[in-house]
């Protein structure tokens, strides 16, 4: 073997073996010298390996989604629905309201001729969910039809809506990178509590803040005159009431509306011009639920640190929202999020799948927002009830059982080694612990969390490191035996050895592939270590191992004798 | 150099029969126990709290035992599995999470038997602090749902399963088709004896039990492959000699690998079984059996599979051919029958 492709091979093992090692063990910031002392070493380590709950311990939350929040809301929603069904229908109702008071459900509606009700519940139920009758009962009395939800209903409802919100924040988690959280029903079923346990993360209350923000999005009709004159806004929201002649009517909704800050408009541009009200028509164009997606970026025309989210819409969402636009030209829109107008615009033109949400965003909150709009709104808000930091689930006890027990095993397969393939198990052995240190460097690299799960995928890996090592050097005994000189049988050995290991790699990463990809939770965590683990291997077992042998074999002109 | 093994020639497909049998003979028993636990009321597999939820019982101590000490009082009554939890900002708290037990048991009464081995609970209305007589309380009681439902239990099936095809078609697109499903029943053959010892034992499954079933995949394969590339090796060599002896050779020339790389990592995997712990018992014994059953697979299921299944395609090539009424060569397929059949599996 030529002696610069030896020196090449060595500069290229020992950058990789340097890099690795200050990965693992050195600081993410500018290093001074105590680094590199025993603690030093120690400290930085544990900083730099994030491990999982099982390990480590973490977070501990409880929370309460406001399940009655989500009835009175779903209540109140029925009712609009209801007066505009019977409005379009032909019908006058004089008076009505959705009650949510004493733990009850109630739609009421009072027609303005009584001896029409049936007609009326007619045209109701074949429009709005009132017609459920698994949900609604209906009765009717002196003057008053009323729907009232069934005890039943109430609580599948809110069962369901504590699923959902399961789902969301889960999602969320997901979306946030926390990798291996827990997250489980918590209390008897009616208390509608989660609980959510999470290994450390760096900024726990903007956690806290995202996963129970509510993104509740919906794109509104601004009530006023068509443009050019600008959309009507009111100082008070008693101004706004009296135009709308004291009470608002069931399709009219008065919001509050928090305008972007102009900056002409003010000298402290962190100062939100005062708060003013509009009128919007009730129900919303379309709601959150036809989003697509939500990105932020940085907001055109504004300070250059501001952002602001573009959205866009589902096929169906857009069909209506195109529909509606195309009605509405020159009349004004609003974007409203969790109840609170956020930005009016002008309908120029017919719009259909894309929007935006202006406003004072730092990049912070416009990603936050844009993550928690992506994931769905929670179907009620959420509150949390308790708050707590929590050991390794596995027990400290356990895991330094377990940390001992891999020691000893460790050491049996290095003692084997040595013993069996003598000076070439050297080779195995320096094999191995490359393979240990990049492995960790790998891990560290992709940010991901060591939990047990992922531990078992390194048990895996390394008796597949010990396997290639196995391979080759049995293999070269082989063809020692058949009668091969010792550069040849190392030649030999290693070529036919490498078509194996390929193929048990190349079939092991594959399928890993699809955990990573498909699987949640532990399975993933396995998959990672598993990936990074074969693919280090591939360096250390092959490349690294080839090369000790090519040394040696090159510090004389002839070999007699290769320790094997 | 010593050497474990020499110039081996042992007739392993001789034996199928025996495997096979002994192979059947466990997945049998595995299933029988399921299915007789299930039918008698009991349980076919233990699941843990991870998979069906449990209570999460708050204990308050004046002085707290260590973890051990309890796991240790709560194994004492019966309370098994029980997952100790520390609270770091209340260090004299335990949360001590249980599975869901059978009807008419209380999770909550059992484990205040267990912790009353510590002394007196502190009575309901009472403080700890002011009860000088007590040394605990349990101060919350809470049910806990399953971390991995029934949906997220049904994923990880679909996507092991998704795995498994992968597997398949990277060694039929490297070997043979007949190579990659042998190599997949094997798999199956090792993961259902695995389980069949959790039934029968009634090992707890939690997810990291789910993890090391992975493992024992991964292992699995990998051991099948380096047998199966040695027996693609040798039929290029040894073109004459049948896929029967070209099988039995290849296991016997790579069976000091198998014994050294097989022995290595079962002597780690038996040392966490031993000296791992309560917590991790069930987690290595599904590495320890899968260590063990992996290996045997290779031999006594994988390749006698692969051998069968291949006699019968050439026997069914043979007839193809004969009635075609051309001359065939008797014994093997004719090399370039098996190169059209092999396209793209080169090497």
């Amino acid at each position: 073997m030529k002696k610069k492709n030896l020196l090449q091979r060595t500069i290229i093992i020992a950058l990789v073996t340097i890099i690795g090692l200050y990965l693992v063990i050195g600081p993410r910031r500018r290093p001074h010298l105590k680094d590199f002392t025993w603690s030093g070493i120690k400290a930085t380590l544990a900083s730099n390996i994030k491990l999982g709950l099982d390990l480590q311990g973490g977070s501990h939350l409880v929370m309460r989604v406001k399940t009655e929040e989500f009835l009175r809301r779903l209540t109140e929603e029925n009712y609009v629905a209801a007066q505009n069904a019977a409005k379009d229908a032909g019908f006058e109702i004089k008076g009505g309201q959705a009650d949510t008071n004493s733990g009850k459900h109630q739609v009421v509606l009072e027609p303005a001729d009584a001896s029409k009700a049936n007609d009326i519940k007619q045209a109701v139920e074949k429009k709005v969910e009132l017609g459920d009758t698994s949900v609604w009962s209906y009765s009717g009395s002196g003057g008053q039809m009323v729907w009232t939800m069934t005890g039943n209903a109430e609580r599948t409802l809110a069962d369901n809506a504590t699923t959902q919100a399961l789902n969301i924040i889960d999602s969320r988690i997901n979306a946030l990178g926390i990798a291996e959280p827990t997250l489980q029903t918590h209390g008897s079923q009616s208390s509608h509590q989660i609980l959510l346990q999470m290994p450390g993360v760096q900024d726990p209350e903007r956690v806290k803040e995202i996963l129970k923000g509510e993104s509740r999005l919906e794109l509104v009709h601004v009530v006023g005159p068509p443009s050019p004159a600008p959309a009507t806004t009111y100082q008070t929201e008693a101004e706004a009431l009296a135009s709308l002649g004291g009470t608002a009517p069931p399709n009219r909704k008065i919001f509050p509306y928090s305008e972007r800050m102009e900056l002409s408009a003010a000298k402290d541009p962190s100062q939100p011009k005062p708060k003013q009200w509009v009128v919007v028509e009730t129900p919303a164009i379309i709601d959150g639920s036809e989003l697509r997606n939500a990105t932020a970026v940085p907001s055109q025309g504004g300070r250059a640190d501001d952002f602001e989210i573009n959205f866009s819409l589902k096929k169906s969402g857009a069909d209506k929202f195109g529909q509606w636009t195309g009605a509405h030209i020159n009349e004004y829109m609003g974007v409203v999020l969790n109840g609170e107008v956020k930005s009016i615009a002008y309908i120029k033109s017919q719009i259909y799948d894309q929007g935006q949400i202006t406003g004072r965003f730092t990049q912070q909150s416009a990603e936050d927002l844009a993550l928690t709009l992506r994931s769905g709104a929670l179907p009620a808000p959420i509150e949390y009830l308790e708050e707590r930091t929590v050991g390794p689930s596995l027990g400290a006890d356990s895991i330094r059982a377990g940390v001992r027990a891999s020691l000893v095993g460790l050491a049996l397969v290095v003692l084997f080694m040595l013993v069996y393939y003598r000076g070439s198990g050297v080779n195995a052995v320096v094999a191995l612990i490359l393979n240990m240190i990049l492995m960790l460097a790998g891990l560290i690299v992709f940010g991901a969390t060591l939990t047990l799960p992922g531990i078992a995928g390194m048990i895996l890996t390394i008796g597949m490191a010990v396997d290639s090592n196995v391979l080759v050097f049995e293999r070269i005994r082989e063809e020692l035996r058949s009668g091969k000189t010792i550069a040849s049988a190392v030649d030999q050995g290693f070529a036919r050895a490498f078509i194996t290991i390929i193929d048990t790699h190349v079939t092991t990463i594959i399928s890993s592939l699809f955990l990573f990809v498909f699987g949640t939770g532990p399975i993933r965590g396995f998959a990672v270590t598993l990936v990074i683990g074969l693919l280090v291997n591939l360096f250390s077992a092959v490349y690294v191992s080839r090369t000790i042998f090519i040394w040696l074999l090159s510090r004389k002109e002839r070999v007699e004798s290769l320790s094997i | 150099m010593f050497q474990i093994l020499h110039d081996i020639t042992i007739d392993w497909l001789g034996n199928r029969r025996w495997f096979i049998g002994v192979s059947l003979l466990l997945m049998l028993a595995g299933l029988g126990s399921a299915i007789f636990r299930q039918a008698t009321g009991g349980q076919a597999f233990n699941l843990g709290v991870d998979f069906k939820g449990g209570t999460v019982v708050t204990a308050k101590f004046k002085q707290r035992p260590s973890d051990e000490t309890i796991r240790a009082a709560l194994d004492e009554k019966g309370v098994r599995d029980a997952v100790v939890q520390s609270v770091r900002d209340s260090p004299d708290t335990v949360l001590i999470k249980v599975p869901l037990e059978g009807e008419g048991q209380d999770g909550r009464a059992r484990v205040r038997e267990a912790l009353n081995t510590f002394g007196s609970e502190a009575a309901p209305a009472v403080d700890l602090a002011a009860d000088a007589n007590a040394s605990y309380k349990i101060v919350g009681t809470e049910a806990v749902g399953a971390i991995a439902g029934a949906q997220l239990r049904n994923k990880a099936i679909a996507v092991t399963l998704a795995a498994l095809v992968g597997i398949l078609v990277y060694i039929a697109f490297r070997f043979e088709w007949t190579y990659g499903a042998a190599a997949v029943i094997a798999v199956f053959h090792d993961v259902l004896v695995t389980l069949g010892f959790f039934s029968m034992f009634q090992w707890e499954i939690s997810l990291t039990v789910i993890a090391a079933l992975l493992t024992l995949v991964g292992f699995s394969v990998n051991d099948t492959i380096v047998v199966f590339d040695r027996i693609r090796e040798n039929r290029k060599l040894h073109r004459r000699d049948s896929l029967y002896k070209i099988t039995n050779d290849a296991i016997n020339q790579t069976l000091s690998r198998t014994i050294i790389t097989n022995g290595l990592v079962f002597l780690s995997v038996l040392a966490l079984v031993l000296f791992g712990g309560d917590v991790l018992r069930a987690f290595s014994l599904a590495l320890f059996i899968g260590v063990v059953f992996g290996t045997y697979s290779s031999v006594a299921i994988a390749s006698p599979i692969m051998v069968w299944w291949e006699q019968r395609l050439e026997a069914a090539n043979r007839r193809a051919a004969l009635a075609m009424s051309q001359p065939v060569k008797g014994g093997v397929r004719t090399p370039a029958k098996a190169s059209s059949r092999r396209a793209g599996a080169k090497l």
